[in-house]
């Protein structure tokens, strides 16, 4: 199953008053996401095993991005989840504000292919959105 | 045409008390009367026995052959042979047997074969021909002519060449000369004497371009081993095998052959070759027939309905398929092994295809009947169509493997046109859509859409809208229709797929849209030619 890494709605970019001033996919002196090699011609299934096998393999806690605001604040957004970095959303560079106003569509961060036999697995691992917003009241109250 | 001569009887000789059989001398005789091979066994053998003692009583001619010109010429070439039989010494040749005409006769009768391993002698009596067309017939294959191939053992061509190179040797022992004519292949002989004898049998001719196939594989497991020496001396025609398979197949075996030098051979096989305990077996009497195809348009009018069985993890999520709607009838009618579908291009499970239908080809594995009268077909047609709502089939018909380069050249290269259904978040009026109406060959760029990613490769790919026109329904809702380039994702399209297909209709309208309906109108294909009704 196709993931499609975004900002949750809790994140910090995402809270009124925050400017991006930049995004940077290099992730260390050897890595940057931006370098993925996913790409092919042909629609010939057999090239896409040896894409894959080319595309960078994440981990939960890879980094996929830096983003910078205007306040001095760092923020290294994480994969979050196992699997084959697919690709990581350009369009966000050449303008960082749709993050913010678009952050659950165009504004997406990454796409990660997880493997077959783990896909499963991820996807009981994660929180449904209920699931979320009870998460995001309960630290609310805990924290007033 | 050629038929025994002087020159022959050393050969036939030295072969005939080695132990092959006289239809196997024939062939390194170079006869190419193919009437000759279907005389009967003992009597071929009486006259190889005849001619043998003629080498004692010279004024005597044996005729050999059946119609009479041949047999002049025998008596020709005998009297000229004459001469010929002298060696550049002058002396005449002693022939090591002289006068065992009887000796060879006993010791080849009954014996299998020593080249062709029985196959030019039991397996072209009537015996055999009957256990074939009895397969043949049980099979129930409907056919007007056929084609019958053989597979031999690759130890047949070791020992063809071990029993040719026994001959050389024994020619140049004798001082006599050895003409380098192609002997006849056994394969060749072996159609000669049983392609007459199905073929009266069944009924029909033997034709080597036929869709029926009658095949006979030829196994003998006594001398399989006799290839392996060729692997020391040609090592690299031998190439690992694939799933235990032996190494030693008939190609590879012929290619060495080719490669070994003589005196390699000479060493390390018998020339002339052994006589082998046991006939050869036939493994397998099997029949096939060539692939038909069908073609047809199929209108799709379910938006449950996949095209190709929805199975996962071995459980079926969606009952049945356009694929096994339509192949159904047809498997059940053409009596096929299997089917393979293919269409130009495909709908999503929740896309109707209105219109003249979407162009498909089914092709059927292995059909038992396979003649249909333009009658039949439609009435195929209709029953395919009283079985089911979900889809409907037209312009049924028998064509040609051609087929297949059809769909592929409607998939890939010919326009389609849509109706979809759009939501827009933000309300419009119809001035807002208007515009859409005069947009002309509008350019895309997709991405491999998100919900196909996991199967295909990320890649952009360019496509053309070339023209469109709205219908205004509410503040929310209007109606689009669109003819597209071949391999246009349109809902992709419409919802713009997280920004990844660009222009997309949220853009264009600047605001968020979502595709709630699509239907195919038309596939604009002229084939399959359509049928009058």
């Amino acid at each position: 199953r196709i993931c499609v890494i975004t900002l949750a709605e809790a994140h910090p970019l995402l809270q009124s008053g925050k400017t991006i001033t930049n995004i940077n996919y290099q992730i260390s002196a050897n890595c940057s996401r931006l370098q993925n090699k996913v790409s092919g011609k042909s629609k010939r299934t057999r090239l896409f095993i040896f894409q894959m096998q080319g595309a960078q393999f994440l981990t939960e806690l890879a980094p996929l991005c830096r983003i910078s605001s205007s306040d001095g604040e760092e923020y290294t957004i994480y994969s979050c989840i196992r699997g084959r970095l697919i690709e990581v959303n350009e369009n966000i560079l050449s303008n960082p504000a749709l993050l913010q106003e678009k952050p659950s569509t165009e504004g997406y961060i990454a796409v990660v292919l997880p493997k077959f036999e783990e896909s499963k697995s991820i996807t009981q691992g994660l929180l449904t959105q209920k699931e979320y917003e009870e998460v995001l009241l309960k630290r609310r109250s805990s924290a007033s | 045409m050629s038929s025994l001569t002087e020159k022959d009887r050393p050969i036939v000789q030295l072969l005939l008390n080695t132990g092959t059989c006289p239809r196997c001398i024939l062939r390194f005789c170079c006869v190419g009367s193919q009437m000759l091979y279907r005389q009967p066994h003992k009597d071929l053998m009486k006259d190889l026995q005849e001619f043998l003692k003629n080498s004692q009583e010279k004024e005597e001619t044996v005729c050999l052959v059946v119609a009479d010109p041949p047999c002049k010429r025998i008596r020709l070439e005998h009297r000229e042979g004459g001469a010929d039989d002298l060696n550049h010494n002058g002396a005449v040749p002693q022939l090591p047997s002289a006068g065992s005409g009887n000796t060879a006769m006993e010791s080849s009768a009954g014996k299998v074969c020593n080249v062709c391993l029985g196959v030019l002698q039991e397996f072209c009596e009537a015996d055999f021909v009957k256990k074939v067309c009895q397969k043949v017939n049980s099979a129930d294959y409907q056919f007007t002519s056929f084609v019958f191939s053989v597979s031999l053992p690759p130890q047949l061509s070791v020992r063809e060449r071990a029993a040719w190179l026994g001959v050389k040797q024994q020619m140049r022992n004798l001082g006599l000369p050895l003409a380098k004519d192609d002997i006849i292949q056994l394969k060749e002989a072996y159609k000669w004497i049983i392609h007459p004898q199905l073929s009266e049998e069944l009924g029909v001719p033997a034709d080597g371009k036929s869709l029926f196939e009658v095949s006979v594989v030829f196994a003998h497991p006594e001398t399989d081993e006799e290839c392996h020496f060729l692997a020391t001396a040609c090592p690299d025609c031998f190439k690992p095998a694939k799933n235990k398979q032996s190494v030693f197949t008939r190609m590879a075996v012929i290619k060495a052959l080719e490669k070994i030098k003589e005196e390699h051979f000479l060493k390390h096989f018998p020339c002339p070759p052994s006589s082998p305990k046991n006939l050869c077996d036939a493994l397998e009497i099997q029949c096939n027939n060539g692939a038909v195809f069908v073609a047809g348009r199929y209108n799709k009018y379910s938006r449950n309905l996949p095209q190709t069985p929805w199975i996962i993890d071995g459980e079926r999520k969606l009952e049945s398929s356009v694929e096994e709607l339509i192949s159904e009838h047809l498997m059940a009618k053409f009596k096929a092994d299997s089917f393979n579908f293919s269409s130009s291009g495909r709908e999503d499970v929740d896309v109707r295809t209105l219109g003249n239908g979407r162009p498909f080809a089914l092709e059927l594995v292995n059909p038992r009947r396979i003649h249909f009268t333009a009658e039949e077909m439609k009435r195929l047609q209709q029953a395919i169509n009283d079985s089911s709502d979900k889809i409907q089939v037209r312009d049924l018909q028998l064509v040609t493997r051609s087929a297949i380069g059809h769909m592929k050249e409607g998939e890939e290269e010919k326009t389609k046109t849509y109706s979809a259904l759009i939501w827009t978040d933000k309300a419009i009026q119809r001035e807002d859509i208007a515009f859409l109406d005069d947009l002309k060959e509008l350019k895309l760029d997709q991405k491999t859409p998100l919900r196909v990613l996991h199967r295909r490769p990320l890649a952009v790919r360019c496509r053309l809208i070339h023209t469109m026109k709205s219908e205004y329904i509410d503040e929310h809702h209007f109606r689009l229709h669109l003819k597209t380039q071949a391999g246009t994702y349109i809902k992709e399209f419409v919802h713009g797929d997280f920004g990844r297909t660009k222009p997309n209709i949220g853009s264009l309208l600047n605001r968020t849209a979502d595709i709630l309906e699509l239907d195919v109108e038309s596939v604009d294909v002229d084939w399959p030619p359509t049928l009058a009704d």
